[in-house]
Formats: C-alpha cells, structure tokens, sequence
C-alpha cells in the first residue's frame, strides 16, 4: 500500500511538488536561520571573551563590584601565586592575567607640543612571553594591519582608525596620561610598532595595546592585575562547566571577609549576558514556531486543496470499500512521506549554506559602523547537533498536522451520497 | 441464514427530509434476489433506482424496514462493516467510470486487492486474469486518459470484478456510452455472469441495457410497479 501511495505521489505532481517545494523551502529556512542564530550567538560569546574578560575572570571583590569603571586601585595582588594556583587546581582553563585602563593618549610633535590628542582604552597583556595563550587568544598576528607586533618594552599597538584618526603611524611616539594604582599621574612615551584591527568596532576605535609588565610599571601594578583570565583549552564556551569552575573556585574563598579576595566570574555573569543569551534563545524558539505556523497554515491548505482536488478519488475509494480511516490514514502517511523527504532535502539544503556560512563567514560591516558591542563584523554561521533535526519539526510536524486537519472532511463525507457524486 | 436468497429486502421505506416535509424516495419495496441473477431496476427518473441500489450496497441505510444482503443485516452495519462488506463482497460499477486518473489500467484493478491484503503473487494472477476477462490484458499500462470511454468502463468492471464478488451492483453504466461499446460491456457482463455465476444488478433506463436482463424491477414513485421475468433476455441483440 505503501507503494501504491508512493506512485501516486510519485506520477501527480501537484499532489507531491508542490508540497515538497514548501516544505523544502521552510525546512531549509529553519536550519540556515538556526545555524546563523547559533553562530551569531557564538561568534558574540567568542568576542567578547577574547577581548573583554575571557570565559571566565578572576577578579577582586572589590574590582568585580565596579568593573565597568575599570577600578585599578581595587585590582588584584600576589598574582603570581593565585596563577601558579590556578594553572595546578583548575587545568581546563589557560590562565592569562590582564589590566584595563584608561587614559589620554598624546602625539606630540617635534618640538614636544601636543599635535593630536584622545581617550584612549587600553588592554594590557602578556605579549612578550612565549607561554603566553594571548598571541593566539587574540589572532594578534592576523589583526596586525600596519607595522610589526611589539618586540621589547615600550613598544605598542594602536587601533588602527585610531591611528588614523591621529594622523600617525607605525614609528611615531605617543604619550600616554593615566593614574596609577595609587592614584598618582603617570605618564611615559611609547613607540607604536604597529597597528591592529579586530573587526569589533568598539575595540576598533581608540583602542591601545601594550605589554603587561610595561603597563605594570608606569601604574605601579607590581604583581597585581585587573583581572586573571581563563579560556577554555577545548576553544568552546562551555556554559555548564564554566558555572561548575567557578564554584568550585569561589568555595575556596568562602569563609574569607576580605574585600579584596580573588573570585571568579563566568562570561555569562561577567557582562550581563546571561540576558542577552536568553534573549537570543528566545528569539531562536520564536523564529521556529513562526515557521511551524506558517508552514503549518500553507500546508494545511495544501492539503485541504488536494482534497478537494481528490474529493472524486476519495469518493470511489469510499464506494470501492476502503473504511474512511484506512482513506485518512493513507493521506496522512502521504503526508508524512512528503514531509519526510522534504525535510531530509531542506535540512541538507540548509545545512550546506550554514556550512558555507560557518567556513567561509560574511560580511557585514557595513551594516555596524556605530555599534559599540564587542562584535565582531565578519559573521561565521555555527552548525550545531540540533541543526540536523530541527528542521524536522516544522517539515514533518506541519506537513503531517496540515494533512490531519485537512483530511478530516473524510469523515464529513456520506456514503449514500457517493453514487449520486460520482455521477457528477 | 441466507440459503435460497442473495438479497431480501422487507418493506423498506426511504423518506428524505424535504424543507418541512418529506420525500419517500422508497415506499415499503421487498424484494428477492436469487444468486447469478441478471436484473435490473427500471423507471422514470426519481423513481428509487439508485436509492435502492444504494441501501443494497450497504452506502445508506433504510428509514424503516431491512435488507439482508449476503447474510448480513444492511441496517445493523456500522460504517466499518458495511465498508468490509462492500471490500469483500460488492463489486460497484458508476455510470461515470471513476476510475483512479494517476494509476495504470492494470494499477486501478490490482487497488481492490491491495485492500484485502491479497499476496503480491496471487494478486498479479488475479489482475491479469481480471483484465483478460475484459479483453483488456494488453492494456494494463495505460492511464485511464489514454483508454476510451468504452475501454475504461470494462477496466472498471475488471476493477470490480477482480475479487470475485458474488453480487456486481451497477449503476446506469451504459448512460456515457455509444451503442456499440454499450453493447461490447453487456456481453462482457453477461458472460461474467455466465461463466463466474455473480449476480448482476443494474438500475437503467437505457433500452439496450434493458434488452440484456432476465429479470426487470419497475419502479413508479418508489414502489416496485411491475416485477417481470424473461426465459430468456427479451432484447438480446437489439
Ligand atoms: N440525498 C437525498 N436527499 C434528498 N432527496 C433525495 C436524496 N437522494 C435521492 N433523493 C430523492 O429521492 C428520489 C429518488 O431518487 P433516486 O436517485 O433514487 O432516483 P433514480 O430512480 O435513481 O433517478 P434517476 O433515474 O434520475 O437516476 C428523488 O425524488 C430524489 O430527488
Ligand atoms: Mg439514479
């Protein structure tokens, strides 16, 4: 019977293609929207982890409290203990320590008189060490524009608009205003070897990039740090394990009433985004139920078309004693059988161009010239397990559900009145 | 029991509501029916005939009054049953041929089989012989686009004949032909007849198809009028 049903969908197109092109169309929109959502999520995550304050932080109390502001004189000390720590008891993670800080950036001119002037944010690291994670954490290599990466102290990176914008570059001297830890002005003068651009816009505009023990130096940070922060070795954020760590950490502080103990703070807490994720995963429910009803709506008058369309078939079936649950039956296994191979073909569909998406990325820059999140602007798709079957649901559920609904009529239908309908 | 009798229906009344009053469709009609009888119901128009034809093909049930057909009480099936009942044992013919438009000849005779779950081997057996009864067996993969009116309607009475029912109900199923195929697929049914011993039960009013009847049932408002017998059909080669 099978058979039979097949070759019927097989032989009248418009009881196949048609439903098959939707359902391929919808499912293939599924997995692409999916696969570009998760990717959107994930490139965001893996942004603001390598330039903000990676997937998990180590931070004083007293320094988490007021992040955003960059509080240099809560930051952490002894840090070259709580590393050695961290890098014995917690493995999964790289540990790298960090200073934000703020200040004002100068470009003097020859005579020693300011020419150009701006904020500037600035990200310290470990730039010069070869056990340092950073060079790879932040593509350094491939966000290098113009010049070369910092080669001993004094030296450093600067955003490349920003260069720009100063009017300066690789070579030129620049002096940097900031306070210190203790809350004194430092100021020094550095070499800009080179400039970077990392696709965040935020990161992209007035951004400076110098070597942790340089940093140290001129803020009196000896030994102390913003923050200390940990990648997942695996490259992924992990949000389960990630949360586990943590606690695991902070239990080890748990009795402490000291302000300025060290605690450790997940990517999601670090910056508010647990919101935004759920935001996102919301949006990506969201996106499935509109499909499944839409889909759900056209393939439902598909089948209640076909129906029509076959009123004289089902009427002969009927007469020719078919029950009319064998008849409703059979519409919805054919049904499922379109929703099937559509399904299978949308969601290959679908996961080519995510795949596509994922390798290659695209482009959208110029869509995020004003954006202040940490975003980057090239997007990469992320093809996930779920994307494989997602798909699925709306192509079969719908298909099957539309077929169901339609199909009711069938049981609407009189037999005494076959004789008289065919006749017709 | 049946023994002696295919069909009996007792005092059968079929009354359809009509805006506040009635029409009776069927006005207290019994009848018998042997098994291997050629008969057939004539009348004017709005005389009962298919209404009949109906309530005896288990596809509608009578007001009052019963019918045993093939055993069973007509007005005591469930849709199931009576739809197994028609599966097993009724062969229908329409008077527009009906048959499935995306299936082969030889596709749309094998559907009753695949209804009774009948073994491929056997079924193919089946079909091809259904189809030789017709003289169609050379035809079994064309559309039903590419047959004629008269060739479809004998794929039709392959169709309902491929189960070997004993009862074949057939209604007006010369109304959409010329002369000659009218002529060629009451042969065919006649030696059906003839050869399978199922019985035949038309509702006509076309004078060729009377010709071929041994036995006609007159209707006049829904009441059997006259109910004649022939020794041998009255009209044959009309
Ligand atoms: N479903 C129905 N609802 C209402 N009236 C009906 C219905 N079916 C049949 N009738 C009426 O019952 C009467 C008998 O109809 P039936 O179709 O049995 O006549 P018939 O002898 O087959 O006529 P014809 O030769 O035109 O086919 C007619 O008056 C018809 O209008
Ligand atoms: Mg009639």
């Amino acid at each position: 019977m099978i058979r039979f049903l097949s070759l019927g969908l097989w032989r009248d197109r418009s009881r196949s293609l048609f439903p098959l092109l939707t359902v391929i169309f919808g499912v293939m929109l599924t997995v692409v929207l999916f696969s570009w959502i998760k990717g959107f999520e994930d490139n965001f995550l893996q942004t603001n982890a390598r330039l903000g304050s990676g997937h998990v932080a180590i931070m004083s109390r007293a320094y988490a409290a007021e992040a955003d502001q960059l509080p240099n004189d809560l930051a952490l000390t002894g840090v070259g203990g709580i590393l050695e720590r961290l890098r014995r008891d917690f493995p999964a993670f790289a540990w790298t320590p960090r200073i934000h800080f703020a200040g004002l950036l100068d470009v003097p001119d020859k005579k020693g008189e300011t020419r150009a002037q701006g904020p500037v944010g600035g990200l310290a690291f470990d730039l010069f060490s070869t056990a340092s994670p950073e060079k790879s954490i932040l593509n350094l290599e491939l966000a290098l524009v113009r010049g070369v990466l910092p080669q001993k102290k004094g030296e450093v990176l600067l955003a490349d608009e920003f260069a720009a914008n100063l009017g300066i570059g690789p070579g030129a001297t620049v002096t940097l205003i900031a306070s210190t830890m203790y809350g004194g002005m430092a100021t020094a003068n550095f070499t800009v070897a080179g400039t970077f651009r990392f696709g965040a816009p935020a990161m992209d505009r007035s951004m400076m990039i110098a070597d942790i023990s340089t940093i140290r130096a001129l803020l009196d940070m000896d030994d102390a740090a913003g923050e200390i922060v940990g990648f997942f070795r695996a490259g992924f954020y992990d949000r389960e394990k990630a949360e586990r760590e943590s606690e695991r950490f902070n239990n080890l502080y748990h009795a402490s009433t000291d302000p300025f103990a060290p605690q450790m703070a997940t990517l999601l807490h670090l910056s508010g985004m647990s919101q935004l994720l759920g935001w996102m995963d919301a949006m990506l429910g969201a996106i499935v139920a509109i499909f499944l009803t839409a889909m759900f709506i056209v393939l439902w008058n598909t089948g209640l078309m076909g129906n029509i369309r076959r009123y004289g078939e089902t009427g002969v079936r009927l007469a020719l004693g078919e029950t009319k649950g064998h008849v409703y039956r059979s519409m919805i296994s054919e049904a499922a059988i379109v929703g099937l191979i559509g399904s299978i073909i949308g969601t290959t569909l679908g996961l080519a161009l995510a795949f596509y998406v994922q390798k290659h990325g695209f482009d959208f820059s110029g869509m995020m010239r004003n954006a202040s999140m940490l975003m980057t602007t090239r997007f990469h798709a992320r093809v996930t397990g779920t994307a494989f079957y997602i798909g699925f649901i709306p192509g079969v559920a719908a298909t099957v559900l539309g077929a169901a609904t339609a199909g009711r009529a069938i049981y609407k239908r009189q037999t005494s009145r076959l004789l008289k309908e065919l006749e017709a | 029991m049946t023994g002696n009798h295919l069909i009996r229906t007792e005092n059968l009344v079929k009354t359809y509501p009509m805006g506040l009053s009635q029409i009776t469709a069927l006005n207290n009609v019994s009848l018998v029916f042997g098994a291997g009888e050629f008969s057939g119901l004539v009348g004017p128009s709005g005389s009962g005939k298919t209404t009949l034809l109906n309530i005896i093909g288990s596809l509608d049930s009578p007001t009052s009054g019963g019918a045993e057909v093939l055993g069973r009480r007509i007005e005591k099936l469930s849709h199931r049953e009576a739809a197994e009942l028609r599966n097993h044992s009724i062969g229908f013919i329409f008077q527009t041929f009906n048959l499935l438009p995306v299936y082969t000849a030889y596709e749309n005779v094998e559907f009753p089989l695949l209804l009774l779950k009948t073994p491929a081997g056997q079924r193919k057996k089946m079909v091809m012989e259904a189809l030789e009864w017709v003289g169609l067996a050379d035809r079994g993969r064309s559309r039903p686009s590419q047959l004629s009116g008269g060739e479809s309607q004998r794929i039709a009475i392959a169709r309902a004949m491929v189960k070997r029912p004993p009862l074949l109900l057939a209604d007006e199923p010369t109304a959409n032909l010329d002369a000659e195929n009218s002529h060629h697929i009451l042969q065919t049914m006649e030696k059906l007849n003839r050869e399978l011993g199922t019985s035949f039960l038309f509702a006509t009013h076309d004078e060729k198809v009377i010709g071929y009847l041994r036995r006609k049932i007159t209707l006049v408002d829904g009441r059997v009028a006259k109910d004649e017998t022939f020794p041998s059909p009255a009209g044959k080669g009309v």
